[in-house]
Protein backbone atom coordinates (compact mmCIF):
# COMPACT_ATOMS: atom_id res chain seq x y z
CA UNK A 1 0.00 0.00 0.00
CA UNK A 2 1.73 3.31 -1.12
CA UNK A 3 -0.67 6.08 -1.47
CA UNK A 4 -4.26 7.25 -0.87
CA UNK A 5 -6.68 8.93 -3.14
CA UNK A 6 -9.39 11.01 -1.24
CA UNK A 7 -12.51 11.44 -3.54
CA UNK A 8 -14.74 14.57 -2.57
CA UNK A 9 -18.63 15.01 -3.74
CA UNK A 10 -19.43 18.47 -2.99
CA UNK A 11 -22.64 20.57 -3.43
CA UNK A 12 -20.44 22.18 -6.16
CA UNK A 13 -17.96 20.04 -7.50
CA UNK A 14 -16.12 17.15 -7.59
CA UNK A 15 -12.40 16.89 -6.14
CA UNK A 16 -9.54 14.30 -5.87
CA UNK A 17 -6.41 14.31 -3.31
CA UNK A 18 -3.56 12.11 -3.64
CA UNK A 19 -0.95 11.28 -0.81
CA UNK A 20 1.64 8.96 -0.21
CA UNK A 21 1.45 6.56 2.30
CA UNK A 22 2.68 9.04 4.97
CA UNK A 23 -0.09 10.68 4.23
CA UNK A 24 1.37 14.70 5.42
CA UNK A 25 1.03 16.18 2.09
CA UNK A 26 -2.10 16.14 -0.25
CA UNK A 27 -1.92 16.92 -4.27
CA UNK A 28 -4.95 18.56 -4.87
CA UNK A 29 -7.03 18.16 -8.35
CA UNK A 30 -10.15 19.24 -9.28
CA UNK A 31 -13.03 21.37 -8.91
CA UNK A 32 -14.12 18.75 -11.86
CA UNK A 33 -17.93 19.42 -13.05
CA UNK A 34 -17.87 22.44 -11.42
CA UNK A 35 -21.21 23.92 -10.05
CA UNK A 36 -22.59 20.32 -10.54
CA UNK A 37 -23.88 18.85 -7.48
CA UNK A 38 -21.99 15.85 -6.51
CA UNK A 39 -23.72 13.72 -4.56
CA UNK A 40 -21.19 10.67 -4.43
CA UNK A 41 -17.82 9.99 -5.96
CA UNK A 42 -16.93 6.20 -6.62
CA UNK A 43 -13.60 4.59 -7.66
CA UNK A 44 -13.60 0.65 -8.80
CA UNK A 45 -11.57 -1.41 -6.12
CA UNK A 46 -11.50 -3.71 -8.98
CA UNK A 47 -9.54 -2.07 -11.60
CA UNK A 48 -8.50 0.92 -9.65
CA UNK A 49 -9.19 3.27 -12.52
CA UNK A 50 -13.06 3.54 -13.08
CA UNK A 51 -14.77 6.30 -11.14
CA UNK A 52 -18.32 7.08 -11.23
CA UNK A 53 -19.45 10.80 -10.36
CA UNK A 54 -23.63 10.73 -9.24
CA UNK A 55 -24.36 14.84 -10.26
CA UNK A 56 -27.12 16.94 -11.18
CA UNK A 57 -26.92 20.91 -11.68
CA UNK A 58 -29.62 23.41 -10.09
CA UNK A 59 -31.61 23.68 -13.68
CA UNK A 60 -30.94 20.12 -15.14
CA UNK A 61 -31.81 16.37 -14.13
CA UNK A 62 -29.55 14.28 -13.25
CA UNK A 63 -26.94 11.98 -14.62
CA UNK A 64 -23.84 9.93 -13.85
CA UNK A 65 -20.20 10.67 -15.31
CA UNK A 66 -17.61 8.06 -15.94
CA UNK A 67 -13.77 8.09 -16.24
CA UNK A 68 -11.73 5.14 -17.09
CA UNK A 69 -8.09 6.99 -15.81
CA UNK A 70 -8.74 7.97 -12.25
CA UNK A 71 -10.60 11.33 -14.02
CA UNK A 72 -8.16 12.67 -16.46
CA UNK A 73 -11.14 12.50 -18.47
CA UNK A 74 -15.06 11.84 -18.26
CA UNK A 75 -17.92 10.96 -20.17
CA UNK A 76 -21.43 10.54 -19.54
CA UNK A 77 -23.56 7.55 -18.85
CA UNK A 78 -25.55 6.84 -22.16
CA UNK A 79 -28.21 5.62 -19.96
CA UNK A 80 -28.69 7.07 -16.71
CA UNK A 81 -30.79 5.46 -13.68
CA UNK A 82 -34.22 6.57 -14.27
CA UNK A 83 -37.50 4.77 -13.36
CA UNK A 84 -39.76 3.20 -15.87
CA UNK A 85 -42.57 5.65 -17.89
CA UNK A 86 -45.81 5.04 -16.17
CA UNK A 87 -48.56 3.68 -18.06
CA UNK A 88 -51.02 6.05 -18.86
CA UNK A 89 -53.10 7.29 -16.07
CA UNK A 90 -50.78 6.14 -13.52
CA UNK A 91 -48.53 8.60 -11.52
CA UNK A 92 -44.44 7.54 -12.38
CA UNK A 93 -41.71 8.09 -10.54
CA UNK A 94 -38.87 10.63 -11.42
CA UNK A 95 -35.54 10.35 -10.19
CA UNK A 96 -34.11 13.48 -8.54
CA UNK A 97 -30.64 12.67 -7.89
CA UNK A 98 -28.87 9.42 -7.92
CA UNK A 99 -26.94 9.25 -4.34
CA UNK A 100 -25.23 6.33 -3.66
CA UNK A 101 -23.12 4.29 -5.82
CA UNK A 102 -21.47 1.19 -4.86
CA UNK A 103 -19.40 -1.30 -7.00
CA UNK A 104 -20.70 -4.54 -7.62
CA UNK A 105 -18.98 -8.13 -6.20
CA UNK A 106 -14.84 -8.45 -6.86
CA UNK A 107 -15.99 -11.66 -9.39
CA UNK A 108 -18.66 -9.31 -11.16
CA UNK A 109 -16.46 -6.92 -13.35
CA UNK A 110 -18.62 -4.04 -14.78
CA UNK A 111 -21.06 -4.66 -12.38
CA UNK A 112 -22.42 -1.43 -10.26
CA UNK A 113 -25.29 -0.66 -7.85
CA UNK A 114 -26.95 2.76 -7.42
CA UNK A 115 -29.39 4.19 -5.39
CA UNK A 116 -31.48 7.23 -5.64
CA UNK A 117 -34.13 9.99 -4.17
CA UNK A 118 -36.71 9.03 -4.84
CA UNK A 119 -36.11 5.54 -3.42
CA UNK A 120 -35.38 3.21 -5.89
CA UNK A 121 -32.12 0.66 -6.33
CA UNK A 122 -30.66 0.75 -9.87
CA UNK A 123 -27.98 -1.90 -11.46
CA UNK A 124 -25.52 -1.66 -14.44
CA UNK A 125 -23.59 -4.05 -16.05
CA UNK A 126 -21.48 -2.54 -18.11
CA UNK A 127 -19.32 -0.73 -15.67
CA UNK A 128 -21.96 2.28 -14.63
CA UNK A 129 -22.55 3.34 -18.45
CA UNK A 130 -26.50 1.81 -19.02
CA UNK A 131 -28.81 1.07 -15.75
CA UNK A 132 -31.62 -0.48 -15.27
CA UNK A 133 -34.25 -0.83 -12.09
CA UNK A 134 -34.24 -3.21 -10.10
CA UNK A 135 -37.48 -4.42 -10.17
CA UNK A 136 -37.29 -7.10 -7.42
CA UNK A 137 -37.07 -4.43 -4.86
CA UNK A 138 -38.24 -1.19 -6.26
CA UNK A 139 -41.39 -2.85 -6.90
CA UNK A 140 -41.81 -5.57 -4.55
CA UNK A 141 -44.89 -5.66 -2.37
CA UNK A 142 -45.08 -3.03 0.34
CA UNK A 143 -42.47 -0.97 -1.19
CA UNK A 144 -44.66 2.42 -1.32
CA UNK A 145 -45.55 2.13 2.34
CA UNK A 146 -41.97 1.22 3.48
CA UNK A 147 -41.13 4.69 1.53
CA UNK A 148 -43.46 6.30 3.49
CA UNK A 149 -44.58 9.80 2.36
CA UNK A 150 -42.89 12.92 1.84
CA UNK A 151 -42.26 13.82 4.72
CA UNK A 152 -40.73 10.58 6.08
CA UNK A 153 -37.26 11.27 4.07
CA UNK A 154 -34.44 14.16 4.46
CA UNK A 155 -35.59 17.18 3.83
CA UNK A 156 -34.19 17.18 0.50
CA UNK A 157 -35.87 13.88 -0.10
CA UNK A 158 -35.87 10.29 0.85
CA UNK A 159 -32.51 8.49 0.12
CA UNK A 160 -31.99 4.58 -0.86
CA UNK A 161 -27.96 4.48 0.48
CA UNK A 162 -25.41 2.00 2.04
CA UNK A 163 -25.61 -0.49 -0.85
CA UNK A 164 -23.64 -3.51 0.04
CA UNK A 165 -22.65 -6.57 -1.20
CA UNK A 166 -21.22 -9.22 0.85
CA UNK A 167 -17.75 -9.92 -0.07
CA UNK A 168 -18.03 -13.38 0.41
CA UNK A 169 -21.56 -13.57 -1.63
CA UNK A 170 -22.58 -11.59 -4.71
CA UNK A 171 -25.82 -12.58 -4.39
CA UNK A 172 -26.27 -11.41 -0.73
CA UNK A 173 -26.98 -7.38 -0.28
CA UNK A 174 -28.09 -5.34 2.26
CA UNK A 175 -28.84 -1.54 1.97
CA UNK A 176 -30.46 1.22 3.34
CA UNK A 177 -33.63 3.38 3.25
CA UNK A 178 -33.98 6.37 4.81
CA UNK A 179 -36.38 6.11 5.73
CA UNK A 180 -37.69 2.71 5.30
CA UNK A 181 -35.08 0.58 7.50
CA UNK A 182 -32.81 -1.63 6.69
CA UNK A 183 -33.15 -5.05 4.36
CA UNK A 184 -31.55 -7.83 2.92
CA UNK A 185 -31.38 -9.95 -0.43
CA UNK A 186 -29.99 -13.27 -0.47
CA UNK A 187 -30.83 -13.61 -3.79
CA UNK A 188 -29.49 -11.14 -6.26
CA UNK A 189 -31.93 -8.48 -5.89
CA UNK A 190 -34.68 -11.00 -6.73
CA UNK A 191 -36.69 -10.94 -3.57
CA UNK A 192 -35.92 -8.82 -0.02
CA UNK A 193 -37.16 -8.69 3.44
CA UNK A 194 -36.65 -6.49 5.97
CA UNK A 195 -33.66 -6.48 8.80
CA UNK A 196 -35.11 -4.09 11.53
CA UNK A 197 -35.21 -6.26 14.83
CA UNK A 198 -33.95 -4.17 18.20
CA UNK A 199 -34.01 -0.56 16.16
CA UNK A 200 -35.70 1.75 17.80
CA UNK A 201 -37.52 4.52 16.22
CA UNK A 202 -38.97 8.16 17.21
CA UNK A 203 -40.84 7.79 20.95
CA UNK A 204 -44.18 7.47 20.18
CA UNK A 205 -44.05 5.90 16.46
CA UNK A 206 -44.72 1.93 16.21
CA UNK A 207 -41.55 0.40 15.71
CA UNK A 208 -43.63 -2.43 13.31
CA UNK A 209 -44.10 0.61 10.94
CA UNK A 210 -41.27 0.01 8.85
CA UNK A 211 -41.47 3.58 7.33
CA UNK A 212 -41.15 4.92 10.90
CA UNK A 213 -37.26 3.35 11.01
CA UNK A 214 -34.67 5.56 9.57
CA UNK A 215 -30.83 4.00 9.57
CA UNK A 216 -28.40 6.75 8.53
CA UNK A 217 -25.38 5.03 7.46
CA UNK A 218 -24.65 1.01 7.66
CA UNK A 219 -20.89 -0.31 7.47
CA UNK A 220 -19.97 -3.84 6.89
CA UNK A 221 -16.70 -4.77 8.61
CA UNK A 222 -14.20 -5.89 5.79
CA UNK A 223 -12.40 -8.70 8.40
CA UNK A 224 -15.52 -9.90 9.59
CA UNK A 225 -18.76 -9.63 6.87
CA UNK A 226 -21.04 -11.33 9.28
CA UNK A 227 -20.41 -8.07 11.44
CA UNK A 228 -22.44 -4.63 10.27
CA UNK A 229 -22.30 -1.28 12.37
CA UNK A 230 -24.81 1.49 11.62
CA UNK A 231 -25.58 4.76 13.05
CA UNK A 232 -29.36 5.39 12.99
CA UNK A 233 -31.76 8.02 13.59
CA UNK A 234 -32.14 6.44 16.93
CA UNK A 235 -28.86 5.32 18.32
CA UNK A 236 -25.72 3.49 17.08
CA UNK A 237 -26.08 -0.54 16.59
CA UNK A 238 -24.30 -3.51 15.95
CA UNK A 239 -25.46 -6.34 13.99
CA UNK A 240 -23.67 -10.21 13.94
CA UNK A 241 -25.07 -13.06 12.10
CA UNK A 242 -26.60 -14.87 11.52
CA UNK A 243 -28.34 -12.97 14.23
CA UNK A 244 -31.52 -10.93 13.64
CA UNK A 245 -31.19 -8.61 16.19
CA UNK A 246 -29.16 -5.70 15.76
CA UNK A 247 -27.86 -4.46 19.83
CA UNK A 248 -28.19 -0.80 20.41
CA UNK A 249 -24.37 -0.24 21.30
CA UNK A 250 -24.61 3.97 21.43
CA UNK A 251 -25.80 3.38 25.09
CA UNK A 252 -22.42 3.19 26.33
CA UNK A 253 -21.81 6.77 24.72
CA UNK A 254 -21.52 9.95 27.13
CA UNK A 255 -25.06 10.96 28.01
CA UNK A 256 -24.16 14.16 27.74
CA UNK A 257 -23.19 13.56 24.12
CA UNK A 258 -25.66 11.07 22.97
CA UNK A 259 -25.57 8.51 20.18
CA UNK A 260 -27.32 10.66 17.30
CA UNK A 261 -25.44 11.57 14.41
CA UNK A 262 -25.31 10.30 9.96
CA UNK A 263 -22.10 8.65 9.31
CA UNK A 264 -20.28 5.71 11.20
CA UNK A 265 -16.70 3.72 9.95
CA UNK A 266 -15.29 0.83 10.32
CA UNK A 267 -11.32 -0.51 10.61
CA UNK A 268 -10.40 -2.39 7.81
CA UNK A 269 -8.87 -5.14 9.74
CA UNK A 270 -10.15 -5.44 13.14
CA UNK A 271 -14.29 -5.79 13.00
CA UNK A 272 -13.90 -4.57 16.92
CA UNK A 273 -12.96 -1.12 15.76
CA UNK A 274 -15.57 1.77 14.31
CA UNK A 275 -15.58 5.32 14.86
CA UNK A 276 -18.63 7.53 14.74
CA UNK A 277 -18.42 11.41 14.52
CA UNK A 278 -22.15 12.30 16.94
CA UNK A 279 -24.07 15.18 15.97
CA UNK A 280 -27.02 17.24 18.30
CA UNK A 281 -29.66 15.63 17.52
CA UNK A 282 -31.64 16.94 20.66
CA UNK A 283 -34.41 19.44 20.49
CA UNK A 284 -35.28 21.07 17.30
CA UNK A 285 -32.76 18.94 15.89
CA UNK A 286 -29.93 21.44 15.20
CA UNK A 287 -27.31 19.07 13.74
CA UNK A 288 -23.93 20.66 14.61
CA UNK A 289 -21.52 19.87 16.54
CA UNK A 290 -22.77 18.79 20.34
CA UNK A 291 -22.17 22.22 22.66
CA UNK A 292 -20.24 23.62 19.45
CA UNK A 293 -17.23 21.27 20.44
CA UNK A 294 -16.17 18.57 17.57
CA UNK A 295 -15.45 14.68 18.75
CA UNK A 296 -14.83 11.75 17.00
CA UNK A 297 -15.67 9.06 19.32
CA UNK A 298 -14.08 5.29 18.94
CA UNK A 299 -14.61 2.08 19.93
CA UNK A 300 -12.39 -0.83 19.99
CA UNK A 301 -14.27 -3.54 22.13
CA UNK A 302 -17.30 -3.36 19.38
CA UNK A 303 -19.55 -0.46 21.01
CA UNK A 304 -18.74 -1.83 24.97
CA UNK A 305 -17.20 1.47 25.43
CA UNK A 306 -16.20 5.01 23.81
CA UNK A 307 -13.17 7.24 23.59
CA UNK A 308 -13.50 10.96 22.75
CA UNK A 309 -10.83 11.82 20.12
CA UNK A 310 -10.23 16.04 20.12
CA UNK A 311 -6.80 16.62 19.22
CA UNK A 312 -6.25 19.16 16.51
CA UNK A 313 -9.77 20.40 16.01
CA UNK A 314 -10.93 23.69 17.60
CA UNK A 315 -12.61 23.82 20.86
CA UNK A 316 -15.23 25.72 20.62
CA UNK A 317 -17.89 27.76 18.41
CA UNK A 318 -17.75 25.07 15.68
CA UNK A 319 -21.36 24.40 14.55
CA UNK A 320 -20.75 22.33 11.20
CA UNK A 321 -21.54 18.36 11.01
CA UNK A 322 -20.62 15.53 8.75
CA UNK A 323 -22.74 14.07 6.58
CA UNK A 324 -23.61 9.98 6.30
CA UNK A 325 -21.29 9.47 3.48
CA UNK A 326 -18.50 11.80 4.46
CA UNK A 327 -16.75 9.93 6.58
CA UNK A 328 -14.43 6.94 5.64
CA UNK A 329 -11.26 5.02 6.71
CA UNK A 330 -8.18 3.85 4.11
CA UNK A 331 -6.78 0.84 4.04
CA UNK A 332 -3.53 1.07 5.17
CA UNK A 333 -1.86 -0.82 7.87
CA UNK A 334 -2.03 2.52 10.55
CA UNK A 335 -5.51 3.17 9.53
CA UNK A 336 -6.22 6.96 8.05
CA UNK A 337 -9.92 8.37 8.79
CA UNK A 338 -11.07 11.64 6.87
CA UNK A 339 -14.22 13.53 7.13
CA UNK A 340 -15.62 16.27 5.25
CA UNK A 341 -18.08 18.68 7.16
CA UNK A 342 -21.06 21.12 5.77
CA UNK A 343 -18.61 23.64 6.23
CA UNK A 344 -16.16 22.78 3.15
CA UNK A 345 -13.63 21.49 5.34
CA UNK A 346 -11.70 18.44 4.95
CA UNK A 347 -10.12 16.87 8.13
CA UNK A 348 -7.66 13.70 8.26
CA UNK A 349 -6.14 11.74 10.65
CA UNK A 350 -2.71 9.34 10.08
CA UNK A 351 -2.94 7.32 13.77
CA UNK A 352 -6.42 5.82 13.15
CA UNK A 353 -8.04 8.95 14.94
CA UNK A 354 -6.16 10.12 17.45
CA UNK A 355 -5.06 13.21 16.27
CA UNK A 356 -6.90 15.74 13.13
CA UNK A 357 -5.18 18.15 10.57
CA UNK A 358 -7.61 20.14 8.80
CA UNK A 359 -6.26 19.37 5.15
CA UNK A 360 -8.79 21.28 2.89
CA UNK A 361 -10.64 24.31 3.33
CA UNK A 362 -13.06 26.60 1.43
CA UNK A 363 -14.40 24.26 -0.19
CA UNK A 364 -17.94 24.08 -1.08
CA UNK A 365 -20.52 21.89 1.48
CA UNK A 366 -19.05 18.35 1.62
CA UNK A 367 -21.54 15.86 0.57
CA UNK A 368 -19.26 12.32 0.01
CA UNK A 369 -15.94 11.85 0.86
CA UNK A 370 -14.12 7.66 -0.08
CA UNK A 371 -10.80 6.33 0.44
CA UNK A 372 -9.05 3.95 -2.25
CA UNK A 373 -5.83 2.57 -1.31
CA UNK A 374 -3.13 1.82 -3.72
CA UNK B 1 -35.31 25.42 -37.41
CA UNK B 2 -33.01 27.13 -34.58
CA UNK B 3 -32.91 26.22 -31.02
CA UNK B 4 -31.32 28.35 -28.80
CA UNK B 5 -29.01 26.50 -25.88
CA UNK B 6 -28.28 27.65 -22.28
CA UNK B 7 -24.97 27.52 -20.77
CA UNK B 8 -25.83 24.72 -18.90
CA UNK B 9 -26.52 22.93 -21.83
CA UNK B 10 -23.30 23.99 -24.23
CA UNK B 11 -21.24 21.49 -23.23
CA UNK B 12 -23.83 19.03 -24.84
CA UNK B 13 -23.83 21.40 -28.24
CA UNK B 14 -20.47 23.26 -28.17
CA UNK B 15 -22.65 25.98 -29.34
CA UNK B 16 -25.47 28.48 -28.28
CA UNK B 17 -27.64 28.07 -31.13
CA UNK B 18 -28.26 24.53 -33.30
CA UNK B 19 -30.60 23.42 -36.15
CA UNK B 20 -32.88 20.66 -35.47
CA UNK B 21 -35.63 19.02 -37.59
CA UNK B 22 -38.93 17.69 -35.91
CA UNK B 23 -43.04 18.90 -36.40
CA UNK B 24 -43.28 18.81 -32.87
CA UNK B 25 -41.05 20.08 -29.54
CA UNK B 26 -41.19 16.53 -28.93
CA UNK B 27 -40.01 15.83 -32.15
CA UNK B 28 -36.68 18.35 -31.86
CA UNK B 29 -35.95 17.62 -28.71
CA UNK B 30 -35.53 13.66 -29.75
CA UNK B 31 -33.16 15.19 -32.68
CA UNK B 32 -31.38 17.42 -30.28
CA UNK B 33 -30.59 14.40 -28.08
CA UNK B 34 -29.68 12.02 -31.54
CA UNK B 35 -27.54 14.95 -32.34
CA UNK B 36 -25.75 15.07 -28.47
CA UNK B 37 -26.97 11.97 -26.91
CA UNK B 38 -27.75 12.61 -23.12
CA UNK B 39 -28.94 16.35 -23.80
CA UNK B 40 -32.68 15.45 -23.79
CA UNK B 41 -33.13 13.70 -20.41
CA UNK B 42 -31.09 16.97 -18.72
CA UNK B 43 -33.97 18.55 -19.70
CA UNK B 44 -37.23 16.29 -20.23
CA UNK B 45 -37.77 13.38 -17.13
CA UNK B 46 -38.56 9.94 -17.52
CA UNK B 47 -41.97 10.81 -16.98
CA UNK B 48 -42.11 13.31 -20.31
CA UNK B 49 -42.24 15.63 -17.93
CA UNK B 50 -40.43 19.11 -18.38
CA UNK B 51 -37.79 19.50 -15.56
CA UNK B 52 -38.65 21.91 -12.87
CA UNK B 53 -36.07 24.61 -13.75
CA UNK B 54 -36.14 24.38 -17.12
CA UNK B 55 -38.81 26.61 -19.81
CA UNK B 56 -39.49 26.22 -23.50
CA UNK B 57 -40.05 28.99 -26.08
CA UNK B 58 -41.46 28.48 -29.22
CA UNK B 59 -41.72 32.04 -31.18
CA UNK B 60 -41.76 34.15 -27.97
CA UNK B 61 -44.42 32.22 -26.23
CA UNK B 62 -43.82 29.69 -23.13
CA UNK B 63 -44.86 26.17 -24.32
CA UNK B 64 -45.33 23.09 -21.82
CA UNK B 65 -46.74 20.68 -24.35
CA UNK B 66 -44.03 18.33 -25.94
CA UNK B 67 -47.01 17.39 -28.18
CA UNK B 68 -47.10 21.36 -29.55
CA UNK B 69 -46.86 21.55 -33.31
CA UNK B 70 -44.14 23.64 -34.84
CA UNK B 71 -43.88 26.00 -38.50
CA UNK B 72 -41.19 25.15 -40.62
CA UNK B 73 -39.25 28.44 -39.65
CA UNK B 74 -40.26 28.21 -36.00
CA UNK B 75 -37.34 29.68 -33.48
CA UNK B 76 -36.97 27.60 -30.11
CA UNK B 77 -35.56 29.17 -26.74
CA UNK B 78 -34.47 26.80 -23.88
CA UNK B 79 -34.15 28.57 -21.17
CA UNK B 80 -32.74 27.10 -17.82
CA UNK B 81 -35.26 28.94 -14.80
CA UNK B 82 -33.39 28.84 -10.96
CA UNK B 83 -36.41 30.30 -8.87
CA UNK B 84 -34.93 33.31 -7.12
CA UNK B 85 -33.90 32.69 -3.34
CA UNK B 86 -34.35 28.91 -3.72
CA UNK B 87 -32.75 26.93 -1.40
CA UNK B 88 -30.77 24.85 -4.07
CA UNK B 89 -28.94 28.47 -4.72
Amino acid sequence: MSSVTLLIATRKGAWLLESDAARRTWRVDGPHFLGHELNHLVLDPRDGKTIIAAGKTGHLGPTLFRSEDRGRSWKEASRPPAFPKAADGEAGRTVDHTFWLTPGHADDPGVWYAGTSPQGLFRSEDGGDSWEPVSGFNDRPGARKAAGGSQDGTPDGPKLHSIIVDPRDRNHIYLGMSGGGVHESTDGGKSWRPLIQGLEVVEGLDPANIAFHDPHCIRLCPSNPDRLYQQNHCGIYRIDRPSETWTRIGKAMPPEVGDIGFPIAVHPHDADRAWVFPMDGTSVWPRTCPGGTPSVYSTRDAGASWKRHSAGFPDRQVWWTVKRQAMTSDRMDRVGLYFGTTSGELWASADEGESWNCIASHLPEIYAVEAATA
Amino acid sequence: MRVMIPSALRSYTGAGEVAAEGATLGAVLADLDRQFPGLRFRVIDEQDRIRRHIRFFIDGEQSFDLGQALGPDAEIYIVQALSGGDSSV
